[in-house]
Parts: C-alpha cells; structure tokens; sequence
C-alpha cells in the first residue's frame, strides 16, 4: 500500500525523447490506467516505474522512496506481464512461491499466502501444473497470483489482458477490477483498449507522442476530452471532427454548409474563429423538423443489432457518422437531416488541438 | 498443427531421401559391418589369410591391463573435455548475451576455432605448450615449474584435454547463444522483480530454461571427444608419453593401423561403438527426465 508519484519523468533513447516530462501522482488505492495508442512510450513510463528502464529525467516515487536508481527487486512492485513471464520449469505453486521464497519468507507463511491467492484466482486445483498445461486465461491468473503474494505497494499491468480472446478479456477485466478493489493496492494498468480504460480505471492518463494528453476520469476523458487526440481516441465510434467557424454574434458555430448550431455558452469573445468542432456519432439525432440542418447523405449502414452506425457525407463532402440506438431507420442513398444534441458540441483550437473550455 | 506435404509423384519422396540413405550405407552401416565382420577374425600381417575365431579378439582386449588404463584415461579425458569446454562456452555465452559493444565481431571471433584443423590446432598449442619453444612452455620452465608434457604423462593429458576443449568451445558457443536468447526477456524481467539478483537468476531460470541445450550438447561433446578427437592427441603428444594420453579411439588407429593387428582394432571398434551406445542410452533415459522442454 503506498502512492506512486511520478515527477517529471522523461526518457530519452539517444537523441530521441520517447517521454517528455510526465507529472502525476498515484493516491493509495488508486487503479490508474495509462491509456494510448502503441509506441505513445506507455509501457516505457510503467518499466520505468518498474525498474526495468532507467529514467533519463526526474523522478519516481515509491511509498515516499525516491526509487530511481533502486533495482527492481528492491522498488517492492508486482509487475504481470503480456504474455504471462511465468516460469515454465515451475510448477504453478513455485512460480507463485517464487518471489516469497527469495525473500525469505518461511515456508508455513509461502503456503498459506499461496493457498490463499490460490482461493481468490480459483487455481486451487492446478497448483502443480506446469503453465504449459495451462490455457491463456489460467495462465493469466497465475500471473496474478504471482503478484498478489508479494503483498506489494504496487502493481504494475503491462497490457496484461491483450494476449486473451475477446470474452476471455472481459471476464478477466472484470476480476481485475473485482480483485483491485478487494486489494485496494495501488496499481498502474497500461493499455491499448479504451474499454479496459474506462472500466478499471479510477483515473485515466491518456497518453500520445510521449506527452500526458489528458488526466481524468473516465467520465471526464469522455465527456470533456482535452484535446483533439482525445476526442479521437476516446469513444467509438470516434468523435466527428468538422472545420467551423464561431458565428459573429458568438451564438453558434457555422457549418461549412452555413448551417449554424446553437452554443450552450455565447462566446462573443470568439467571434468569427475558425475552430475544429467534434460531435459524437451517439450526440447526432436525425432532427424531426428537418429544419436549419445540413441534409447529411447516408453512403453506409451498418446494423449492429443493440445500434446503427451510419456513415454519411455532409453537402460540402466532409465524412460523418451517426450512431443510433436500435435497428436502422434509413438506408443507402437516403438524405437525412441530422442535428447534435444540445450541449453535445465539442470545440478545439485549429492550431493546438487543445479543447476550447466553455 | 503440423501440416503434411502431399507428393503427387509416389517415387520422388524415396529419390529425395536416397542420398541420405546412400551416405548412410557407404560409410556409416558398410565399414560398421566390416568392422563386426573383421573383429570376429583373425588376419595375418600382409592381409592375406584371415581365420574365423570367434570372440577371441574380445576376450584378449578385455583382459589386457592396458585396456582397462586406456578406458580410465578416455573416461577422464571425455568428461574433462565435455564439462570444461561447455563451462568455458557457457560463461563466454551469457556474456555475450549481454549488450555489449562489438558483439558481432566477438561472436565471429569466437566461432573461428571451429574451423580449424584439429592438426593445425594442435601445431598452434604446440607453439604454447612447448618447453623449448613454446611461450606458455618456457615460461613455466623459467619460473622453475618442471614443465615437459613429453615426458610427464599427466601433464600431457591435461594439455590435450584443454586442445580438445578449446576446438569444441566454439561449436558449444553458439548453441548455448541460441538458447540464451530463445529465453523470453520477460521472465528473466519477473525473477528480477520478484527479487533475484543475476547470479540467482542464473541458476533458477536460465540455467534450468537451457537444459535442452545443455543436454544435447553433453551427448555431442562425448561423442565428439570419444571419437573427433584422434586428429588433436595424434599431432600433439601420439598418444604418449607411455599411453598417457591413449584414448580408446587412438588405440583403435594404433593397433590397427601402426601394428597392424585388424582384428584387435575392429573389436575394439565395436566395443567403442557399443560404449557410446549404452552412454548416450543412459543420458536419454536418466538425464534427459531432468529436462524441460517447454
């Protein structure tokens, strides 16, 4: 049990900065997810953590332990890996028995903590089976249970779900969470998968290029995206993003059509800026009235049972998605009119990329 | 799942295999046969008569002293030769494995004594090792160490044993940098996580993770110094001083070829044939439950 606080951190492969300057503190307890695409350097940031990389810049915190120059074995992290990094000459009792043994513990103490981990993860009765006898998700499992042993101030989680099948995944997300909050241990949790992200996290770091993008979370991240990569990869189908400008009284944004969308919040301030604007396909409604909306052509359905997605053209020939709840309503070649829910308009600065606050 | 290459043509599979059959017959089953045939018979020394005599040849080698002294020299030298140069691959291995500098020149500089000549090897050891003109030779003779491998048995033998290991530290080499890096780097990220410091992590992962490496390469290597090694003792010491360095296979040339005695050599041949056998069955049956395959 302990916070982990990263100050700062940077990591540099040569003259190449893979992570520039990351700052965030981990509250005891917390499950915090470092979210992004691959090579965004979070799998770095979290073998920094580990130890496994050495840190080019700043510093991390263990339990109030600076620990950058500690080696892993003495940083008292649990790390579950990808592909599982399980022993494969041991037997599932000794690979969970392990690290206990190394550090001494006695032998009574090694089988009760394992029997006990055995208990919660039901591995009961594989404790002496080889991983190879194993299939993915048991494997998984073990892994987990190898760290749940230690009793450590942290754990760290290396896409560890990414190797399993689609529902496999989910079950084991959902004993992830399950397991974290009986635990209460700190933990850091690197992923690729949105929906992991959203799930597990109690905070999220979406990450990019070496740069923290957004911290938050997940409501936060979704609803109030910082910055255009966000919005982008955050939410599925992702978040339209259209050229407008802010009207000249500030009211609303201009349509490159000239449709004109009313703003929750006038921001006369603004008046005439071109801005990114991004909507949600699940924001877009057809509109009814079929008034003051861009006629959007529906080039595609696709029926997804529980919702439609429909992928349209807006007149100026920009792409847009629509997503619907229930079964399609419209079909190829039709011309809807659509229009955002109110307050569902998301601006970003065309230069930056960062959210214009309301 | 393993998939199956389908031949339209029923011949071509036994014409792709015929030259590997071939090479079997004609110089593995052929002189092995010859070898049983003549170690059951006795032949004068021009090679014109031979007489059937049973196991004669057997029971004359089997109560000679000097073939049981020739037995425990070959004993120690094998399994000199096989630990030594495994351990000496095995260290230079792991260090190789590690990120250093240079690593493909010292790796090709490595693998170099493979292809070498046994007897141009030994010319080399013979310019170390040599009393009179060897550097290492005259060295220990000039710090007072009474240093002459030609007339002190035991050093010849461990002067041979280091050749002999020397030649086969290359080829052990790169098996166990193959298997050293067969090792995913995430365990051994594990172990270190879960507290072992390298040396620790050493033994309880990698070494147990190599075995299969290990365990081929010791049958390899007493195959090797048990029958390759004729060339490296043949150059360097003949065998002597005495016999001191007379391994089965030296003696097999010896008795056949210098004096001349086919019968004597073939069953020893045979015996040395069967040797290799029941040891290569006892590391099947014993060591290799020890090893993990993953």
């Amino acid at each position: 049990m302990a916070t982990v606080e990263i100050k700062n951190v940077r990591k540099s492969y040569g003259p190449v900065e893979a992570i520039k300057g990351i700052d965030i503190a981990i509250q005891d307890g917390e499950f915090l997810v470092l979210l992004g695409p691959s090579g965004c350097g979070k799998s770095t940031l979290l073998r920094m953590v580990a130890g496994l990389e050495s840190i080019t810049g700043g510093q991390v915190v263990i339990g109030g332990r600076v620990v950058n120059d500690l080696e892993p074995k003495d940083r008292d992290i649990a790390m579950v890996f990808q592909n599982y990094a399980l022993y494969p000459h041991m037997s599932v009792f000794d690979n969970m028995a392990y690290g206990l043994k190394i550090r001494g513990v006695d032998k009574a103490e090694i089988e009760s903590r394992v029997a006990k981990a055995a208990e919660i993860l039901e591995l009961g009765r594989f404790l002496t089976r080889r991983p190879s006898q194993l299939s993915g998700g048991q494997r998984q499992r073990v892994a987990m249970g190898r760290a749940i042993v230690r009793e450590p101030a942290a754990f760290l989680f290396d896409e560890p779900l990414s190797n399993l099948d689609a529902k496999l995944r989910t079950q084991m997300r959902i004993e992830i969470k399950r397991l974290q909050d009986r635990l209460g241990i700190t933990s850091l949790y690197v992923t690729h998968d949105q929906v992991e992200a959203m799930t597990l996290a109690d905070r999220v770091l979406v990450m990019n290029h070496g740069v923290a993008e957004q911290i938050g979370t997940p409501l936060e991240v979704y609803q109030r995206p910082a910055s255009l990569f966000v919005a982008g990869f955050i939410g599925s189908p992702p978040m339209n993003v259209l050229d407008a400008v802010i009207d000249p009284s500030g009211q609303g944004v201009m349509m490159p059509g000239g449709a004109l969308l009313p703003l929750a919040r006038p921001r006369p301030s603004d008046a005439n800026r071109p801005v990114k604007l991004g909507i949600r396909p699940e924001h877009l409604a057809i509109n009814e009235d079929g008034l003051d909306t861009s006629p959007v052509l529906v080039e595609l359905v696709e029926a997804l049972g529980a919702d439609t997605v429909v992928y349209g053209r807006l007149p100026d020939g920009e792409p847009l998605l629509i997503r619907m709840s229930g079964l399609p309503s419209c079909k190829e070649g039709d011309r809807l009119a659509v229009a955002p829910q109110p307050g569902a308009l998301h601006l970003f600065d065309t230069a930056t990329g960062r959210r214009l606050e309301d | 799942m393993q998939r199956r290459v389908i031949f339209d043509n029923k011949l071509l599979p036994y014409l792709l295999l015929a030259p590997q059959v071939a090479v079997t017959l004609i110089f593995f089953i052929w002189p092995a046969s010859q070898a049983v045939w003549q170690s059951v018979h006795i032949q004068d020394a021009f090679g014109l008569r031979s007489e059937f005599v049973w196991f004669e040849n057997f029971t004359a080698i089997l109560t000679d002293p000097n073939y049981v002294s020739t037995l425990r020299i070959t004993a120690v030298f094998s399994l000199s030769v096989a630990v030594l140069s495994m351990a000496v691959a095995l260290l230079l291995a792991a260090l190789a494995d590690a990120k250093i500098k240079g690593a493909a020149v010292y790796k090709t500089l490595l693998i170099w004594p493979y292809a070498l000549a046994p007897a141009v090897a030994a010319v080399l050891w013979m310019f170390i090792f040599n009393p009179e003109i060897g550097s290492l030779g005259r060295l220990l003779n000039a710090m007072g160490y009474n240093w002459d491998y030609r007339l002190n048995g035991d050093q010849a033998l461990t002067m041979v044993i280091l050749a002999a290991s020397w030649k086969q530290v290359s080829y052990n080499f790169i098996f166990f940098l193959a298997g050293l890096q067969a090792i995913p780097r995430s365990v051994l990220e594990a172990a270190n996580i879960d507290g072992a410091g390298p040396v620790r992590r050493f033994w309880t992962i990698t070494f147990p993770l190599l075995s299969p490496t290990t365990f081929f390469l010791l049958v390899v290597d007493m195959v090797y110094a048990f029958c390759e090694t004729f060339g490296t003792i043949h150059a360097l010491t003949h065998g002597g001083p005495g016999k001191a360095t007379e391994t089965l296979i030296f003696r097999v040339y010896q008795d056949g070829v210098v004096n001349n005695d086919l019968g004597a050599s073939s069953a020893q041949s045979v015996l040395l044939m069967v040797i290799l056998i029941v040891l290569t069955t006892i590391q099947f049956r014993f060591v290799e439950r020890k090893v993990h395959y993953s």
